[in-house]
């Protein structure tokens, strides 16, 4: 059954060894060039399996892969019965959405000590089961521990909080989260306000 | 109601005309275009000074329409390059005054959006916004327009530019790359740079720049073409797919490039979504668009006074409250 059709991939729910699993399958895109396109479905497919299992090893909440098909584009990985950030963030009070940010500030900063980097942290990327964030969607993910690569990784959250969420607030109780696990987050915090400048106009808003 | 529309922020002066309902009247432009290298800013500002005035004068014959019949005046506010906007903003100012109608500065990213959005008959739509300066793919969510993906170096028509002039083309080099890309038969890998919603260009400019000589330039004009439109599109898809929306709209100067329409139509029809591409004079910079998005912010209650009308080259799209929401929202 498919379950959601992301950009890049077909989100299905089928069975697995008798277990209910989510197959990701990256599909062919007919408007690019096939040199390009054999090319960065099979190095996502397989990056995101490695960055995965990765994050996993390290104590971060990540689906549980079973199985990497790096052939046909496929992962095999566990089914998470559970809301997205994006589905539920504006529904819920002031106070729950601090927890909730703080939550997410913290996780990232993990997978940003453990050298990984996410590279499309939105909140449709975020999943909010039992009172755990887990992140999905490793395909733009690297291995990586410099701060600009991290102040990016950051930089798409908060444009992403900005595009799509009513409480400009959240960003903020992020940092805040990120700051308790990370240390010194002072370099990554510069980066970002960096990289918010480099855009083609500036914005108004800053981090608070 | 009549309004008179002035574009200024770039290479391009024009002017249009437009009536309540989005009917074009006339849309003239002239465009500036240097001798050798890009666009002077200066030397732009110098071109729209001496040709406002006949532009708008075309622009009046053309629409059948007499001076005393503009009801309201509208001018690109920003974003763009100093000199242009202050030579436009002067011009639309002095008209307002002199015919005594209100006066409005519009945001040139919406323009381009609203125009798209009532000669396409599109209605919630993502737009894939891509010209010399700007590269943004923008939706409308939580009362403005946002921007979920841009460019975080140059834009794609900027590219093309600097790569073209490398090679020898004249300004602007885009559609002259576009026919030497339809000679390219082999297809060179080029660095291929997607962040989440966001793309960079400057990489992969330096890359192909480094292989002229070693390669064919036919090829290398394919081969960038090729890359930095399946990012493009990429991009795009993923704003789709994260804003949920089933129409996508392009506009800009490089939306005029064949091959970008036909990746953006391919992506759109492989997600059951709906492609919508405006004529190429509606595309291009033009002073049609900056009528009609300024009739739709009178019609939404905005008003200015001379001393609001002050350029802003920095200008974003997420700093304009949309107030003319009932005519976004009509369908749903």
């Amino acid at each position: 059954m498919l379950l959601r059709q992301g950009a890049e991939a077909e989100i299905h729910l089928t069975s697995w060894m008798g277990k209910q699993v989510i197959q990701k399958r990256r599909l062919v895109k007919t408007y690019r060039l096939k040199e390009i396109d054999e090319k960065l479905r099979k190095t996502r497919t397989k990056k995101e399996a490695q960055l995965m299992t990765d994050a996993r090893r390290s104590g971060i909440s990540v689906p549980i892969i079973y199985d990497v098909d790096i052939n046909h584009c496929q992962i095999i990985m566990e089914y998470l019965d559970a809301p997205r950030v994006k589905d539920v963030l504006d529904d819920l009070t002031g106070e729950e959405q601090k927890s909730l940010c703080v939550t997410i500030g913290k996780e990232i900063a993990k997978l940003h000590r453990y050298g990984l980097i996410h590279g499309d942290i939105t909140t449709s990327n975020l999943v909010l089961l039992k009172g755990r964030v887990y992140f999905i969607d490793f395909g733009l993910g690297e291995k990586c521990c410099e701060d600009e690569v991290r102040g990016v990784d950051l930089h798409l959250l908060m444009e992403a909080f900005s595009a799509t969420h009513r409480n400009p607030r959240c960003f903020g109780w992020v940092i805040q989260g990120y700051r308790d696990i990370f240390g010194d987050a002072s370099m990554i915090e510069k980066k970002i306000a960096d990289i918010s400048k480099r855009g083609r106009y500036m914005r108004s808003g800053t981090i608070t | 109601m009549i309004c008179l529309g002035i574009e200024g922020t770039a290479h391009t002066v024009g002017v249009g005309i437009v009536d309540e309902q989005g009917k074009i009247l006339s849309n003239i432009i002239k465009m500036y275009r240097p001798a050798t290298g890009g666009i002077h800013p200066r030397e732009a500002a110098n071109h729209h000074a001496a040709n406002i005035a006949p532009v708008i004068k075309k622009a009046l014959i053309q629409s059948g329409k007499k001076i005393k019949d503009i009801d309201l005046v509208g001018f690109s506010i920003g974003p763009g390059l100093g000199p242009c906007l202050r030579t436009v903003a002067t011009a639309a100012r002095a008209l307002a005054l002199s015919l005594n109608v209100p006066l409005l500065g519009v945001n040139h990213c919406i323009a381009h959006l609203e125009i798209g959005k009532v000669i396409t008959k599109a209605s919630d739509v993502v737009l894939v916004y891509v010209s010399g300066g700007n590269t943004q793919i923008i939706a409308f969510s939580n009362g403005k327009y946002r921007v979920f993906g841009e460019t975080l170096d140059i834009g794609i028509g900027n590219c093309l530019d600097k790569f073209g002039r490398i090679l020898g083309l004249s300004f602007p080099s885009g559609p002259l790359i576009e026919k030497m890309a339809q000679k390219g038969e082999e297809y060179i890998h080029l660095p291929y740079s997607v962040k989440g919603m966001d793309v960079a260009f400057s990489g992969i400019l330096t890359a192909t720049k480094n292989l002229i000589g070693k390669q064919k330039p036919e090829d290398l004009c394919y081969s960038l073409q090729e890359t930095c439109f399946a990012m493009l599109t990429e991009v795009t898809e993923r704003a789709m797919a994260h804003t949920e929306k089933k129409e996508v709209l392009l506009g800009g100067g490089v939306a005029c490039n064949k091959r970008l329409q036909e990746m953006i139509t391919l992506m759109a029809r492989a997600r059951g979504a709906h492609f919508f591409c405006p004529p190429p004079s509606l595309l291009v910079d033009n002073g049609a668009m900056i009528a009609w998005t300024a009739v739709l912010m009178q019609r939404g209650g905005c008003h200015m006074d001379i001393q609001d009308t002050g350029v802003r080259q920095n200008f974003r799209v997420d700093d304009v409250e949309v107030i003319w929401k009932d005519v976004i929202t009509t369908r749903s």
